[in-house]
């Protein structure tokens, strides 16, 4: 074509930045507020309203956990589980939320079930749930980041949001992950 | 490792990665729901209002900022320390009318960008559009009626960002009645 385009800038030309960069709690508190009450007014119920906003949270793990790798473990993945785990609670919590998770703990009745909690999480310090809603944690995006660092890292399984403890991430492997876990472990 | 900083997190502060992907998430959630550039922009401009209007009274309570005595006050103050203390940079404010009722403000680093690559066929979207509606909707808090536009945008090309802002009028009827 002989038409002018200007020329967009592409990601890759430029420099990734060292991820230092940080914005007011306000900015984010209330951009959070606006996703939430957008998302409530799209759907019906809490668990659906829970999905949506896990759903937002998997856009962000996504695009998270390629620059998470690179800066925090020089391009190495990780293949084994408890170590993914250990990943996430220290450095990838503490790069998004500026502390380490505060427990990460192995369910006694199922192997492939880890639980990681929070007693205060980032995105509930600003929101208080109306009594009509009870059960709402919208820690379910936070949930959704979760899930979606674990799948992108080859680790599928489901990361649901309770109220224990404050909130609880349950996570649930998929049990592919556990039988290859034991591969490679008895190595 | 070396990587692994000690300094102690701000309690307010946030990351801006966080940030930054947040909102995209919220942008590509938009155009998968409205699947139209000028809705995606109306709706953002509605948020970023609603985030303006409270927004502004932290801004007041910490700042400690004075009434400006005119536009061209209320224009550092913007950039120098609105835009510094809720998103980490400074614009610059160039480009005055020579009435002094309108200016531009120069983002550099817009840090809402951040990753983002506007794919094609979307030249209508004004993917920071969120920025036009919060600043309205703190302005008109203040009594100030002002209109905000994207002149140009670096997602699209353009060398800097470029936010337009127009003084339309005081506005005179926000003080409940009973007072003052």
């Amino acid at each position: 074509m002989a038409t002018i385009t200007k020329q967009k800038p592409s990601n890759l030309d430029k420099v990734l930045s060292k991820g230092r960069a940080e914005v007011n709690v306000a900015t984010f508190a209330l951009l959070f507020s606006e996703i939430v009450q957008y998302c409530q007014n799209r759907v019906y119920t809490v668990p659906e309203l829970q999905t949506k906003l896990s759903e937002m949270g998997q856009h962000v793990g996504s695009h998270l956990l390629d620059v998470l790798f690179l800066r925090e473990k020089g391009y190495k993945r990780e293949i084994k589980l408890l170590n993914m785990l250990l990943f996430i609670k220290s450095s990838f919590w503490k790069t998004l939320f500026g502390k380490e998770a505060d427990k990460l703990e192995h369910a006694n009745d199922h192997e492939g079930t880890y639980y990681i909690i929070e007693k205060d999480p980032l995105v509930n310090r600003f929101i208080s749930v109306p009594k009509d809603k009870g059960n709402l944690n919208c820690a379910a995006y936070t949930a959704g980041i979760l899930e979606a660092v674990l799948n992108g890292a080859n680790f599928p399984a489901k990361v649901t949001v309770h109220w224990h403890k404050g909130t609880t991430f349950m996570i649930k492997f998929d049990e592919s992950v556990i039988t290859r876990d034991k591969m490679v472990d008895g190595k | 490792m070396s990587r692994q900083s000690s300094r102690a997190p701000d309690p307010r502060k946030v990351n801006g990665e966080l940030f930054t992907l947040t909102y995209g998430a919220l942008v590509a959630q938009l155009l998968k729901d409205y699947e139209d550039d000028d809705e995606v922009n109306r709706q953002l401009e509605k948020m970023g209002y609603n985030i303006g209007v409270r927004l502004i009274e932290d801004f007041l309570a910490r700042s400690n900022v004075s009434r400006c005595n005119d536009f061209r006050e209320t224009a550092d103050q913007i950039a120098k320390v609105a835009f510094k203390m809720y998103l980490g940079v400074t614009p610059v404010v160039s480009n005055w009318s020579a009435a002094g009722d309108e200016f531009s403000l120069l983002i550099e680093n817009n840090p809402l960008t951040d990753f983002v690559e506007l794919p094609d066929g979307h030249t209508d979207l004004n993917y920071s559009n969120l920025l036009c509606g919060a600043l309205k909707g703190a302005m008109e808090m203040v009594q100030m009626e002002v209109d905000v536009k994207f002149v140009q945008d670096q997602l699209k090309g353009d060398n800097i960002t470029e936010l337009r802002l127009k003084f339309i009028r005081r506005l005179e009827d926000a003080v409940p009645a009973g007072e003052d």
